[in-house]
């Protein structure tokens, strides 16, 4: 397929399932931070704020090595997940994602939380006024018309995630097969002699990936937009 | 559960209101008691009126005091009682509609329905529909609406809720003279025929005098006044207390003959006969008329030769405070009381004082329905 080897494929496989699990398991969190910044006022509310950003500004590499400290097997966190729940992340395809998830979730956070911060409060008292309750005020008013913030903020993650290299290669390495994604695969290719036509190849294959992401973000948007009256 | 039933129109459904609350610098201190129909919550604006209908909606927790429906404790400080707003069934039309943008005007309608436990009964869907005018709407987003139709629209979601009670924060206040006339009629329809008491907020005396069965006065914060709308809006003391300069008498009147031969209707009413332009008036009807305090004159004897039709014996009740050269008499003529704006001069050359007997000459008079 499109001339790619095996090896190449598996990476294209690898990152897409990466970027996928990271963007999903990163969204419900992403939207409950979102609401408690965008609503909530407490003292620690600043400083919550500053440490969802911190991945944005530290240098990936930095990142990835307190991932590494915090969830490696020797890690404070990661030995209890590994003990109790089974879970590990070290050197994993799974470490690939949470060091996608993590470095993707600011960008998802702002987009939501600009959503958020727009919906008009006026129509949940409304909602409250109609019988409803307000978790039912949230399910049938709020998230509706945080709609298109949630897809915007999806996609930046996603994209994000694909791209992630330094936090990646740092925490999990770059093990073919396992947490070998499209970067660190071009990276290798770019590495080793005779490697730069598999290099270009997925080069290709992340600008179409690339495209396609940002074509589908607009579309879903104006979507999103058109369904709750914002013409 | 009886709250699923609707309220037969004989139900003597009824709203009791007395709270105190402070918001800021503003002290809302009100009580006041609904009926079947229509009551006015009438005063200028941060007089406290659409605070005061929060508060019975629970947007707004009150410091102190208690409200109930039907017996029903909403809010009861005393013992520590506070119903939160969606448990309430108090349907709630805002000054700006607010209905959902994100669902069809059908899906906004059945909103409030669905949590009500109503969804079920197809035919009270339609009768909204049909008696607000908005079943071409249906399908249609809520931001390609007109003003008027909106607002429709927020009636009939409110309305489908099933509620208890009906709030009405200046529904009309947004909408240009054309729309306000479109809707009058669907309010005063939903009056005669919902069976559920309104609380109908405004600081339109056009609209009140309208639409009330009783008035209450608020300014303040506090409750100067409630009662029949002739009493409160004929007080002399009106305009400084609403912000209306629009001062006058409202007066309910029956006709007697649609037509004298001279294209006038001769109208009954506590003061006497009255003569206004026919205008689709049928015998027997009954129609609430307005008078303003600058269309009428007093003179101390009967007018004779004189162009004006409405000439009508009383007895000064109250002559008001000066306001620039002008001072508003309040004149008892049968029971019913007009209000004159006379010039100060005038007053003082006449003598005017509780108990004079005058005539007042009525130069115009308009329907308020």
């Amino acid at each position: 397929m499109l001339g790619l080897s095996d090896e190449e494929l598996t990476a294209v496989r690898l990152s897409l399932v990466v970027a996928g699990w990271a963007t999903a398991g990163s969204l419900p969190v992403a939207v409950l931070v979102a609401l408690v910044l965008g609503r909530c006022r407490f003292p620690g509310v600043g400083l919550l704020n500053g440490l969802v950003l911190l991945p944005l500004i530290l240098p990936p590499v930095v990142t990835g090595y307190l991932l590494l400290l915090l969830f490696g097997r020797r890690g404070a966190i990661g030995t209890f997940l590994a003990e109790y729940l089974g879970i590990v992340f070290a050197f994993r395809w799974t470490g690939a994602a949470l060091a996608a998830g993590v470095m993707g979730f600011p960008l998802m956070v702002r987009a939501i939380r600009l959503s958020v911060e727009a919906v008009d409060r006026r129509l949940e008292a409304a909602a409250g006024t109609l019988g409803a309750s307000p978790v039912w005020v949230f399910l049938t008013v709020t998230l509706p018309l945080m709609l298109p913030g949630i897809v915007a903020g999806a996609i930046l993650c996603f994209a994000k995630a694909m791209g992630e290299f330094g936090a990646t290669i740092t925490f999990v390495s770059s093990i073919p097969g396992e947490t070998q994604t499209l970067p660190s695969a071009i990276y290798a290719l770019t590495q080793v002699p005779g490697g730069d036509a598999g290099a270009l190849r997925l080069t290709l294959v992340s600008v179409a990936i690339a495209l396609l992401a940002l074509l589908a973000s607009e579309w879903l948007a104006r979507r999103a937009g058109r369904r709750i009256g914002l013409q | 559960m009886s709250a699923r039933q609707p309220v037969p129109p004989s139900a003597t459904a009824r709203l009791s209101v007395a709270v105190r609350h402070r918001l800021g610098a503003f002290r809302l201190d009100a009580g006041f008691s609904a009926e079947s129909g229509i009551t006015a919550l009438f005063g200028r604006s941060g007089s406290g009126k659409t605070s005061l209908v929060n508060v019975i909606a629970g947007l707004i927790r009150p410091d102190e005091g208690r409200i109930d429906i039907d017996g029903r404790i909403l809010v009861d400080t005393a013992a520590g009682i506070f119903v939160p707003p969606h448990r309430r069934r108090i349907g709630y039309v805002f000054q700006d509609a607010r209905l959902f943008p994100h669902l069809a005007v059908r899906n906004n309608l059945l909103y409030g329905r669905w949590f009500a436990g109503a969804a079920g009964r197809r035919d009270d869907f339609d009768r909204v529909v049909e008696m607000l005018g908005i079943g071409h709407l249906l399908d249609r987003r809520p931001s390609l609406l007109s003003g008027g139709e909106r607002q429709r629209v927020a009636i009939g979601r409110a309305l489908l809720s099933v509620p208890r009670v009906l709030l009405m924060d200046e529904p009309l206040a947004s909408l240009d003279p054309g729309r306000k006339a479109e809707i009058l009629p669907y309010i005063e329809r939903l009056r005669d025929e919902a069976g559920v008491p309104i609380v109908y907020v405004s600081h339109a005396i056009d609209e009140v005098a309208r639409l009330a069965g009783t008035v209450v006065l608020l300014a303040g914060g506090q409750v100067l006044a409630a009662g029949a709308p002739e009493r409160v809006l004929g007080r002399v003391d009106l305009e400084p207390l609403s912000g209306t300069d629009e001062a006058g008498a409202v007066l309910d009147a029956r006709v007697l003959r649609e037509d004298d031969g001279f294209g006038l209707a001769e109208l009954e009413t506590r003061a006497g006969r009255v003569f206004v332009p026919a205008s689709g008036l049928t015998a027997g009807r009954s129609v609430r008329l307005r008078i303003r305090a600058r269309d009428v004159m007093l003179a101390a004897d009967r007018p004779q030769g004189i162009s004006a039709l409405n000439i009508l014996a009383g007895q000064v009740a109250s002559v008001g405070a000066a306001h620039g050269a002008a001072v508003d008499v309040q004149v008892d003529c049968g029971g019913a009381l007009l209000v004159a704006r006379i010039t100060r001069r005038s007053a003082a050359q006449m003598n005017l004082a509780a108990g004079t007997p005058v005539f007042a000459v009525v130069k115009s008079v308009s329907f308020a329905s």
